[in-house]
């Protein structure tokens, strides 16, 4: 078997194509100047860029955390872009026709036909490449409910209320230095708005896509759920194959009102880095949302891309019975890293908390799994399950758990399961003698430890998933 | 059918096969008996292709050497092994397996594949024949199964996969009288004049549903012994010394 693990570092990124699109800059580097040219580029009020430029003043006096279990060169925040965007070949398109050929040719061969979205399969998609969103489908009928669902800059200019109401409140800018970062440069992402009581009649999607070089992508998300409405969301990504690291560093942010319910998918796919370890995207995102009483937030991950993944969806539990959820699916191959899990904060009487994380670690990756469940004195009843389980392909690979409880009130119960194995070779032969190839036999194996999560993801995207994961492994084994 | 000529197998230094030959014709039901450490699920191993083995010596089904081939070659040549201790693969559906694996076979064999919906039919059929409750497609394969499921799950995919040559590994450990006679039974059932079987135990209370065409006995690392199917019960009498001492027959 052992040869045959060698043979994953052969794996190919299928989505590392470079669109020629033609693309505008601002200048390299970070300063007060670069956060006005963006903010005035993006044509924002003057409340906004104010909350930019306090963000970028605390950015200053902040260092980067080295707690994580990751290691890299030290990244050079003076020597990237902070805004790229396709040239605008005339006034902002109107409907998908009149979107650039050559963009929509990029998200066709991404497998993400905006036309055919619109049309067919009842998902409603966020199309963002670099730092701009370049197309929402869908966009009418989820209207007639009332759903807003547009990029950050459009909910800027015509939801100027709701976003200053709920921008920062779940992430405040001075939170931690990444979404510092973010908050001050902050250039494109989507908003969501569900009324009170709307169950949202269609999948909400975002599809997130580096382009251009050297440029980072600083997504912001906002996800608002009013009292007792219900939304469901997806995410995906991708990045062209670069020799340099490039860094995403995003923010999402979830509020769930009163009875509320939020379900956050992610496919993330960035592009890895190569065999040797360069290139690749470092992932550093904060993700958190906050429940209200009765309220549900639910994530899901499956991250199988990036050279570096730092992220922690975590959820506040500060209402009464309100539920949090973290399934995650983390693969790690070549020398991948990923340090990742959740927080679960209850403040809240009776709340609950699930986590069920996956790590699969290949060739010389190192997954970690790092979780916190905090529970504080008020929860009084609190409840949360943990489950982290490790599956190693190879002898040089790593698996690490970190999980950190914090229990102030006694009538809380909190439990925790572990465990580490490996693909046995009797698993591999069994499947052979049935006629399955290595290769076929290690990515069932790996989809069956995978399924709890996979049964998490709406329907279309555990195909996906589970598709992505087959890719992820080649030549793991086989 | 299957002839094998002078194998060997060793793992280390140890050799546990030390020159075995054994013809098997088609249609025909062999037995191989023999005490601990004979060498018995070494020989099912090396057949089906487990790593770990030094191996010489020949082993043809229909001509073509088994030995060269990779396990899923081996496999879809129509090699199938029933799994002493089948192996439990959490969070994958049976069914799904099952299909995966039947239709692995027919691609080989430049067949069509099978779709969802043919194949539950199909599985459905072959269960009713074992006595399985169909509920046992939707589990994980063989994980939380009890010893008697597993062994049935063994003949299901037996049934489905129509081999050319099953080998049966100790089969009959770890079941019940009743679960004995649901396998067996089974077994028998798949006995077909292009089918051969290669029955590997230790007692002869699965020989008495089906009734093989020859008995072997393998002590050490060869055949030394040859018989039919009375010697099974020749040697639940009297144990393998006389055997191992020489007395052919």
């Amino acid at each position: 078997m052992s040869e045959v693990i060698d043979e994953l570092v052969e794996r190919e990124y299928a989505f590392g194509f470079h669109s020629d699109i033609e693309t505008e800059y601002v200048p390299k580097g970070l300063s007060e100047e670069v956060v006005r040219l963006i903010s005035a580029k993006k044509e924002e009020p003057e409340w906004l860029l104010e909350w930019r430029l306090a963000a970028f003043r605390h950015f200053m006096t902040m260092t980067e955390p080295t707690w994580g279990n990751v290691h890299h060169a030290p990244i050079d925040y003076q020597d990237m872009y902070y805004w790229a965007a396709p040239k605008p070949k005339g006034p902002a398109p109107k409907s998908l026709d009149e979107v650039d050929p050559e963009i929509r040719a990029t998200f066709d061969k991404l497998g993400i036909s905006l036309a055919e979205q619109e049309r067919l399969s009842g998902v409603a998609v966020d199309a963002i490449i670099d730092s701009v969103s370049v197309a929402t489908t869908f966009k009418a009928k989820l209207a007639e409910v009332g759903v807003i669902f547009c990029s950050f800059s459009e909910a800027v200019r015509e939801h100027p209320e709701l976003v200053r109401a709920h921008l920062g409140t779940v992430v405040p800018p001075r939170d931690n230095f990444f979404a510092a970062l973010n908050s001050a440069v902050f250039s494109d992402g989507s908003f969501c708005y569900i009324p009170a009581g709307v169950a949202c009649p269609m999948e909400l999607s975002t599809y997130f896509r580096i382009n251009a070089k050297e440029s980072g992508q600083f997504e912001r998300t906002l996800i608002v759920a009013e009292e007792g409405s219900t939304v469901s969301y997806l995410e995906g990504c991708t990045a062209p194959m670069r020799d340099e690291n490039q860094l995403h560093a995003a923010v999402v942010e979830l509020i769930a009102k009163d009875d509320a319910s939020i379900k956050y998918s992610t496919v993330q796919n960035w592009y890895p880095g190569d065999a040797e370890g360069k290139g690749g995207i470092y992932n550093f995102v904060t993700k958190r949302g906050r429940a209200g009483a009765r309220a549900k937030i639910s994530w899901t991950q499956v991250e199988t891309g990036s050279a570096i993944t730092w992220k922690y969806p975590s959820v506040i539990l500060q209402g009464d019975d309100s539920v949090g959820e973290f399934y995650s699916v983390a693969v790690s191959t070549n020398l991948q890293q990923a340090d990742t899990g959740t927080k679960m904060i209850h403040i809240g009487r009776n709340t609950s908390s699930t986590i069920v994380s996956k790590g699969i670690s290949a060739g010389r990756a190192q997954n970690t799994y790092r979780g916190q469940v905090k529970v504080l004195r008020s929860a009084v009843g609190a409840r949360n399950h943990t489950r982290c389980d490790s599956l190693l392909i190879g002898s040089e690979c790593g698996a690490h758990t970190f999980p950190y409880v914090e229990v102030k009130n006694d009538s809380a119960a909190v439990e925790h399961e572990a465990s580490t194995s490996k693909i046995s070779e009797d698993q591999l032969f069994y499947c052979r003698q049935r006629g399955l190839t290595e290769e076929d036999a290690t990515s069932m194996i790996v989809n069956g430890f995978c399924r709890e999560v996979f049964d998490e993801l709406p329907m279309e995207y555990a195909v996906e998933a589970q598709a992505l994961m087959r890719l992820s492994l080649e030549g793991a084994v086989g | 059918m299957l002839s094998i000529r002078n194998l060997t197998a060793s793992v280390g230094d140890k050799q546990i096969l030390k020159g075995l030959d054994l013809e098997l014709p088609a249609g025909e039901v062999h037995a191989i008996m023999g005490p601990n450490g004979a060498g018995k699920s070494t020989l099912s191993n090396v057949l089906a292709g487990r790593d770990g083995y030094e191996v010489s010596g020949s082993a043809t089904l229909d001509g073509v050497d088994l030995l060269e081939l990779e396990p899923e070659q081996r496999a879809a040549k129509g090699l199938f092994l029933a799994f002493q201790y089948p192996v439990e693969i959490p969070g994958v559906g049976n069914m799904y397996f099952l299909r995966t694996a039947l239709n692995a076979v027919r691609r080989e064999r430049g067949e069509a594949e099978v779709s969802a919906v043919d194949f539950l039919k199909l599985a459905r059929e072959h269960m009713a024949r074992l006595e399985m409750d169909p509920a046992f497609l939707s589990r994980s394969v063989n994980e939380g199964f009890s010893g008697g499921e597993k062994k049935r799950n063994e003949i299901l995919q037996m049934s489905l996969l129509e081999p050319r040559l099953a080998v049966l590994d100790e089969t009959d450990s770890g079941l019940d009288i009743d679960a004995l006679r649901v396998v067996a039974t089974g077994v028998d059932g798949l006995r077909n004049p292009n089918r051969s079987m290669l029955i590997i135990t230790h007692y002869p209370r699965l020989l008495e549903y089906v009734k093989p065409d020859k008995v072997h006995v393998l002590t050490d690392g060869r055949i030394t012994r040859t018989g039919d199917h009375s010697l099974a019960h020749e040697l639940e009498e009297q144990g393998y010394t006389p055997a191992t001492a020489g007395t052919a027959s």
